[in-house]
């Protein structure tokens, strides 16, 4: 199962919902990545995907994606079956 | 009659309601606490039919609808985005600035202006918006606006999107970076409306002939019912046109005492009568520190079309007091003595009953307001 552990900048698509498991497998015809988390994520909680990943297929600025403890700027970062998936909203400015 | 004010600010939206013929005022809110509203208006159109534009700051653009006179909203389920770009730089929507609803015959449709610059349309009542492919796709667009990254410290915006009532095909735009475009064919073509409008932070051209586009248009307004008179606050003086007799604007603001200046962002019109507006001149010397000249807050009204201007104070601080209000902060209602409303960047909503003659406090401590507007129904 992926452990997918979401910010407080997204309760309101997700109910306040903070962290859950997903269980994901690896398409036939590729490896898991990161883009799998995020479109599982936005057929659950419709409208996520373009909080996190802008009309250019970019993570946002302001948004970091972490696998494990490495961030990673690319939706396409290979994932396990068995990772930890971090979804971080920056909270800067005034 | 019941007035409402709807009030964005950039940590979330407020109403003051009024019940009593304007006379007591109560405050409601926040909705979208923490998000920055750039625009908050309701729809002429629809009782109680209202858009907000939305950003989260960090998590990108979006636009709120409700139904229900702003008890309840749902999210745009596609909000106005770039398409992908197949060559040149990509562009992202940052925020949705502006927002115009279309016109009467058409009560479904809304315009959206965003940074950067770009204008995208809604045919479903604010749910799906697409681009104004004839504006964002056009030839010189590029030329027009200039890079994503060349505009203001907040991004370079597309603002005061204006369907004409007489004639649902013709559209204006203004962008703060490029000047004011129209259309005749619904947004399929565009061109250029900036003759006569100065451009004095540009180097005169040699030939001594005028920039076509490139300009600094703050704020424009149609009046409501004579389409063809429009007005302009620009970075570089405050413009009349008057579009039936042609196409060359009128620096009206040289009429302005000189040591104010007409330099400013919003400007309002009267609803019935084209000779009036409003409009509240900010220093735009040295620095450009845009608030108002030696800290005395000041409507100007002109009520002969803007040949001569009164200064309107009554009731502001008389001194020390350096506001700044932004280009859609300005509202009027209908009333036969015409209501007038500022919100100000230190989170001050003031309205005045008589025209602008004296003016009161209607609420103060809400964050930086970004655009207010006032709906009035049964």
């Amino acid at each position: 199962m992926i452990r997918v552990v979401l910010p407080s900048q997204l309760d309101d698509y997700t109910g306040g919902l903070r962290e859950l498991a997903l269980d994901l497998s690896a398409p036939d015809d590729r490896a898991l990545v990161l883009n799998d988390v995020i479109d599982e994520l936005e057929r659950r909680y419709r409208g996520v995907r373009f909080r996190v990943v802008d009309e250019q297929g970019a993570i946002r600025r302001h948004i970091a994606l972490f696998v494990g403890q490495t961030m990673v700027r690319t939706l396409q970062a290979p994932l396990a079956t068995d990772d930890r998936v971090q979804i971080v909203g920056a909270l800067s400015g005034g | 009659m019941k007035h409402t004010v709807l009030v964005g600010t950039r940590k979330g939206a407020w109403t003051l309601v009024s019940s009593n013929q304007r006379r007591d005022w109560r405050i409601q809110g926040p909705r979208h606490l923490g998000a920055v509203i750039s625009h908050y208006v309701a729809d002429p159109r629809r009782d109680g039919c209202q858009l907000m534009s939305v950003g989260s700051g960090h998590l990108g653009p979006s636009i709120f609808v409700s139904m229900d006179h702003g008890e309840n909203w749902v999210e745009a389920a596609q909000p106005p985005a770039f398409s992908p770009a197949p060559a040149g730089e990509p562009r992202t929507v940052d925020h949705v600035f502006w927002l115009t609803p279309g016109h009467a015959s058409e009560p479904d449709v809304w315009y959206a202006g965003t940074s950067p610059q770009g204008l995208f349309k809604s045919v479903d009542g604010g749910n799906h918006w697409e681009e104004v492919l004839g504006f964002n796709h056009h030839p010189q667009g590029l030329e027009w606006r200039g890079g994503d990254k060349d505009g203001t410290p907040d991004g370079p915006k597309l603002h005061s999107i204006l369907v004409d009532p007489a004639d649902k095909c013709h559209l204006l735009v203004g962008m703060s970076g490029g000047g004011i475009f129209e259309s005749f064919d619904e947004g399929a073509s565009w061109e250029p409306l900036n003759k006569g409008v100065a451009m004095d932070f540009y180097p005169p051209k040699e030939d001594g002939s005028e920039y076509a586009f490139g300009h600094d248009p703050h704020c424009m307004v149609m009046h409501p019912e004579f389409s063809n008179r429009l007005y302009h606050q620009n970075h570089c003086g405050l413009y009349a046109l008057d579009r039936a007799k042609g196409d060359r604007w009128q620096r009206i603001g040289d009429n302005l005492p000189r040591e104010v200046g007409d330099i400013g962002f919003p400007i309002v019109v009267h609803p019935r009568d084209p000779e009036t507006i409003w409009v509240f001149p900010m220093d735009g010397s040295g620095q450009w520190p845009r608030v108002c000249p030696q800290g005395k807050p000041a409507v100007y009204r002109s009520r002969d079309g803007g040949q001569t201007f009164e200064r309107l104070c009554q009731g502001f601080p008389i001194e020390q007091a350096w506001w700044t209000v932004k280009r859609q902060c300005m509202a009027v209602d209908a009333e036969e003595q015409v209501g007038v409303y500022l919100g100000t960047a230190n989170g001050e909503l003031w309205a005045s009953f008589d025209e602008g003659d004296s003016w009161r406090l209607l609420a103060r401590d809400l964050p930086q307001i970004y655009s207010v507007e006032v709906v009035t129904s049964p």
